[in-house]
């Protein structure tokens, strides 16, 4: 536990001192937040179910974060480590080199929290935030769509060699996820064609997961999203048991 | 010699059917430097890796530290230091992070700041690992192997890269080490590292070793000639030379007398007839066969570089 807790806390200093990785994953999704809230204002509306804009962009915005934290800073993190022969380094030494990457793994669902704490702060403090669900379901919803896009940042991290690779990869799948994905721009203003294209980009599913029990919907609502979410966990992680290499 | 620290026997290793490491075997005792030399390729690194663990062998047998099986045995990592031929850190880890996170991993350790002081890094402790010259990296992966305070030091082509200032202080440095009683077996293609720093040791040449003795050994075994080379400010006979039982050949390359001999009184006889004869010389070299001429000899060609 010891060794857990010193390894943790250099990680974690080593992401906060890295500029790409705060930006991209604490600051701009607060300022998407202060964009569309600045924009659009927190109205209720019928369009969202008598929610304002700033409502439901707040969850959504968490899946920024998730996405972020599990399909850039961590796989890029972790090939950044292999192919720099760091894994292999710490592969020397008594400790199970699994530790690092189960480092990344708290640290990265840590600061996905951290980050969504923020965005709650100031969505109260600036348009008065609605948050009809209950805190501890969306939190639970949080880590559900944490463990599935994060096991597929591993799965990344499982088949592509190098840091170039991953991060050409990692941005690719970035752009059109947040986009496309109601992320950004609520689902209600996308096109029907999107609609359907979106359906096979896995951050929508952690979108609508995380705005309907923030909306304090019941999970039954949810039962697609949840399989589709635990079968991609289940099958990222049984391809990167197979394939994973710490050289 | 002491007791066999490792032992290896006709350890094989092949990499999509080529063969790396063909049938080796060779020991390492207690307190001494043992060192594998040989060209890139020649299967250094791939021999040290079976032996820390970090491969896993085709065939053969190594015993190291009286355990059998270095790739899965945990209780192996807590008494070897390992320095990797190609490692690295995360660029901004500090020095003192770095040493203090190492030391984390081990049940027993040595303080991390004599450590440093001892490795001259104890201005750098609050850098980043990327701020540090070549030398202050490797002299850090050098005290993350030693954190633990080793039996066996593994140092896996040690100076690659260092200016030649910084090498002779790393020789001074292994030796230190090797002085407070512990065991470093090392591998360089580095044919003056080997002979100076090393006690025995291994050339090894396309997976198989060559010839495996102290560095003296391996270069008396060669019993070949010296050379005297000088100029005079004078004209002096070359067939004077001759007349010195030990003298084999006498050649001059363009102002320079080139003395080929043997044996034990060959210098010094040059060095005589030119003074009674009153003949003085300048820049005056004497030239012995070392482990590159060896390695030359055995292999029938240049160390590659």
């Amino acid at each position: 536990m010891k060794k857990f807790f010193k390894i943790f806390t250099i990680e974690m200093k080593l992401f906060f001192r890295d500029f790409t990785s705060t930006f991209f994953t604490l600051v701009m999704p607060i300022m998407l937040l202060l964009l569309f809230g600045s924009i659009y204002g927190n109205k209720p509306t019928p369009v969202f179910g008598g929610l304002g804009s700033v409502d439901v962009s707040v969850p959504a915005d968490f899946a920024i974060i998730i996405v972020v934290a599990g399909i850039m800073n961590l796989p890029i993190t972790i090939v950044s480590y292999r192919e720099k022969k760091i894994l292999k380094r710490f592969r020397c030494t008594p400790m199970n080199p699994s530790m690092i990457l189960f480092a990344q793994f708290v640290l990265n669902i840590l600061v996905g929290f951290f980050g969504a704490a923020v965005l709650i702060f100031l969505g109260k403090l600036i348009y008065g935030l609605r948050f009809p669900g209950s805190i501890f379901q969306t939190a639970l919803a949080f880590l559900l769509s944490c463990a599935s896009i994060f096991s597929l940042g591993f799965f990344l991290a499982s088949i592509l060699k190098t840091v170039r690779s991953v991060s050409a990869v990692s941005f690719i799948l970035y752009f059109p996820m947040i986009f496309l994905s109601g992320a950004t721009l609520p689902s209600e203003f996308l096109p029907k064609g999107i609609l359907k294209f979106s359906q096979f980009l896995p951050l929508t599913h952690v979108v609508n997961l995380l705005r309907g029990i923030w909306a304090g919907k019941s999970w039954g609502l949810f039962n697609k999203e949840i399989i589709i979410l635990i079968g991609i966990m289940i099958f990222s992680v049984l391809i990167s048991i197979k394939i994973f290499r710490w050289e | 010699m002491g007791k066999k620290v490792v032992e290896v026997k006709n350890l094989v290793k092949t990499y999509n059917g080529v063969t790396a490491v063909d049938n080796l075997s060779f020991e390492i005792y207690e307190n001494e430097i043992f060192g594998m030399v040989g060209p890139n390729g020649a299967g250094k690194t791939t021999t040290i890796e079976c032996v820390e663990g970090l491969r896993n062998k085709d065939s053969g047998e190594i015993k190291i530290l009286g355990l059998n099986n270095p790739e899965t045995d945990g209780d192996l990592r807590t008494k070897i230091g390992i320095q990797l031929q190609e490692s690295s850190l995360p660029e901004r880890i500090k020095v003192r992070e770095a040493t203090e996170m190492f030391s984390s991993l081990y049940p027993r350790t040595i303080d991390w700041k004599d450590l440093l002081a001892k490795l001259n890094l104890t201005e750098k402790v609050n850098s980043y690992f990327r701020e540090l010259s070549g030398g202050q990296k490797q002299r850090l992966f050098i005290a993350l192997a030693l954190i633990n305070d080793p039996e066996l030091l593994f140092l896996d082509e040690l100076s690659t890269g260092l200016d030649p200032q910084a090498r002779h202080t790393m020789w001074d440095l292994i030796r230190d080490i090797r002085n407070e009683g512990k065991t470093i077996f090392m591998t360089t293609h580095y044919m003056e590292e080997a002979e100076r720093l090393c006690d025995r040791v291994a050339i090894i040449d396309r997976g198989k070793i060559v010839a495996l003795d102290t560095p003296q050994n391996l270069v008396q075994s060669l019993g070949k000639e010296m050379r005297v080379i000088f100029s005079l400010e004078n004209d002096f006979p070359l067939e004077n030379f001759k007349k010195i039982e030990e003298v084999t050949e006498v050649e001059k390359i363009g102002d320079r007398i080139v003395v080929h001999g043997e044996g034990e009184e060959f210098v010094y006889r040059v060095i005589s007839l030119l003074m009674s004869n009153k003949m003085k010389f300048r820049e005056i070299k004497i030239e012995q066969p070392n482990l590159e001429d060896v390695f030359l000899v055995l292999t029938g060609e240049k160390i590659r570089e």
